[in-house]
């Protein structure tokens, strides 16, 4: 087990450490330059050069991306030049509203795409079934951003449940702040459960065709049994997979939920960033989100060895 | 009362072309304690006769006729009626040991989990029965294997465990579809001793599938023998191998590979192949299914299915050339 989890830290490290050198590349070799995004066009030349210096921008790149990344590791993420302040207390605000926004639409996600995914295939081939498919086909082909405007439309303007728009902050009570976050969760979950049900739908109806579902049904369990105590937890593996991708997916995807409604998460600030060009700020952050989405992979691994015994013995 | 009474089976499958007949009319009984072998190539039937039995065709399967276990008719029964004998009065045995565990539970907990079920025992009690039946079954060191998962085992003791398992509730009949296929020659030999062993221990009957007649020949009491999803040839064990009567029978007997190089069906040095292939069950000719590969067949073969015919005594062959068949022997 050791071993296994060594492993998986060991791609974890070294996947940060590749994707802050591909986003450290990449704007190096951008046009523009930030000193001069900052004074503006007007500036002299003798200001630029001052500036430069005093960014770093004037010293080579490769000692510019050491420092760089030895400060993330200590927990630096330095200056953001258009808000002129420390880029953490920025990012840890904006958290605030994404990560439980993510959360709670993963948490949406999964729990209607099982109960639809192993409704459908206990019902294999029969009405219910048909149906569920044929709404997920509908919410797979349904942008979010439109799916969102029509749940304001409903919700927010014509029954007045919830706000349109915008967000309280915690600090004006848990259950107002949550409320603001219902439908643009339910925006971001629509199409994410419908993909997560028909995996679902198919990984059941996979391992329902296993010999020892049949073994299972030799020794006198019932169909719904079968399904709960044999089948489900066997599905679940391609299933954790396709979750563990669909949280990144829901990451980005606040990017333009949060500008939908107007939330002041960390999408809206990436997206702020490059409107400002604030190099350090999309670094950064960038960087965060490689972070997050490759934790939730390691704990995907973890959730593998817990679902399947065979792993654990595989990688020991 | 027979233990089972099976009358005129019939078994449809959803094919992809249509619909398939897999099994086409099988009738036999069996009595407490008794044994019989179903053997045959693979597709004639003999597995969904078994998976009929139990109702647990595949989906899309229909069944006709009758299947009376201790006088009660089970195709007439609900699936939840059907549960409460599956595991308890009527047991089966896979051929896949490697795939019919599951490969995320403990083997413990698959062997109590019919005693849960059938027994309502509480789940320690169910475990410690489920070393008993572990080491009943020559698990190594049973115990502490209760805990051990599917992929921890070999293919024999995998086996084992699935034996224990359908031993759990102590059925009244044990059906083993070839249940030596998948191990080594050495292993083989073990589980039908075992099988063999706990039949007679525990007064079961057995219906023992196979497509070996060596394995049927030391195991059983009685052999059937199916081709194209009937019943061809049935009889005792050592009257039938001591006379074999179907065309069909004969040709499987000399395709078994024998060390020195003797054989009772062709000549020296080749191995004797049924000419011909099986038939396609969704297009079977009217008549003998087995005439397009027959040294025998004539024109009244192609006409219609031949009747059972007897051979000796409670043996018999449904061959309509028989006397031409059995006068070839001279």
């Amino acid at each position: 087990m050791s071993v296994f989890l060594a492993r998986r830290l060991a791609t974890l490290l070294a996947t940060l450490l590749f994707t802050s050198l591909v986003v450290f590349l990449v704007l190096e070799v951008l046009p523009g330059d930030p000193a001069e995004v900052i004074l503006g066009t007007e500036a002299t030349a003798e200001t630029l050069a001052a500036l430069r210096a005093k960014l770093g921008l004037d010293r080579p790149a490769a000692e510019r991306y050491v420092t760089w990344v030895a400060a993330l590791a200590t927990g630096d993420f330095g200056l953001s030049h258009a808000y002129s302040q420390r880029i953490w207390p920025l990012i840890a605000e904006r958290m605030a509203v994404t990560l439980p926004l993510a959360v709670m639409a993963m948490v949406l996600t999964t729990v209607l795409a099982l109960l639809l995914g192993v409704y459908a295939a206990a019902h294999h081939n029969k009405p219910a079934d048909a149906a569920i498919m044929a709404v997920s086909q509908l919410g797979i082909s349904i942008p979010s951003f439109w799916f969102a405007i029509l749940l304001i439309l409903l919700f927010a303007v014509e029954l007045g449940w919830f706000s349109a728009g915008g967000f309280p902050g915690w600090s004006k009570g848990f259950w107002p702040a949550l409320q603001a976050l219902v439908l643009p969760a339910a925006a971001l979950a629509l199409v994410q459960a419908a993909i997560l049900a028909r995996i679902t739908r198919s990984a059941v109806l996979e391992t329902m065709r296993e010999d020892y579902v049949r073994t299972a049904r030799a020794k006198g369990l019932g169909r719904d049994r079968v399904l709960w105590r044999h089948v489900l937890r066997n599905a679940l593996v391609p299933v954790v997979t396709i979750m563990g991708l669909q949280f990144g997916n829901l990451l980005t995807g606040t990017i333009v939920i949060e500008q939908v409604f107007t939330l002041p998460g960390l999408g809206r600030l990436v997206f702020q960033a490059i409107s400002n060009r604030d190099l350090a700020l999309i670094e950064n952050v960038t960087v965060l989100f490689a972070f997050i989405v490759v934790s939730i992979n390691f704990l995907v691994d973890l959730l593998y060895a817990a679902i399947d015994p065979r792993l654990k013995a595989r990688d020991v | 009362m027979s233990l089972l009474e099976v009358n005129a089976l019939r078994v449809r499958l959803r094919g992809p072309d249509g619909p398939v007949e897999a099994v086409r009319g099988v009738s036999f009984s069996l009595d407490r304690g008794q044994t019989m072998g179903l053997v045959g190539e693979s597709g004639c039937g003999k597995s969904m006769t078994a998976l009929a039995l139990l109702g647990l065709l595949p989906e899309g399967g229909l069944l006709h006729g009758s299947v009376r276990f201790e006088g009660r008719e089970l195709t007439q029964l609900s699936d939840r009626e059907l549960c409460r004998l599956r595991g308890n009065r009527i047991a089966m045995v896979f051929q896949e040991p490697m795939t019919a565990l599951n490969p995320l539970h403990s083997i413990g907990r698959q062997i109590a989990e019919p005693l849960c079920l059938h027994r309502g025992l509480s789940s320690e009690a169910a475990r410690g029965v489920a070393g008993e039946l572990l080491h009943r079954v020559g698990m190594p060191d049973a115990r502490a294997r209760l805990d051990a998962y599917p992929h921890q085992l070999s293919g024999g003791q995998r086996q084992r465990a699935l034996i224990a398992m359908a031993l759990a509730c102590e059925p009244d009949l044990l059906i083993a579809d070839e249940p030596t296929t998948a191990l080594d020659v050495t292993i083989q030999a073990q589980i039908l001793e075992l099988i063999v062993d706990l039949v007679h221990e525990r007064g079961m009957a057995l219906i023992l599938i196979s497509h070996d007649l060596g394995v049927i020949a030391e195991t059983v009491e009685r052999v059937a023998v199916m081709y194209a999803g009937r019943i061809v040839e049935m009889g005792p064990v050592a009257t039938v191998f001591g006379r074999l009567a179907h065309p069909y029978s004969r040709g499987l007997f000399a395709a078994i590979p024998r060390i020195g190089g003797g054989r009772s069906g062709g000549g020296r040095g080749r191995l004797a192949a049924i000419p011909g292939r099986v038939p396609d069950l969704a297009a079977l000719p009217t008549g003998c299914a087995f005439a397009d590969r027959c040294g025998h067949a004539q024109p009244v073969c192609r006409l219609a299915e031949p009747p059972p015919l007897a051979v000796g005594p409670e043996h018999w062959a449904a061959c309509g050339r028989l006397d031409a068949v059995l006068a070839s022997d001279g």
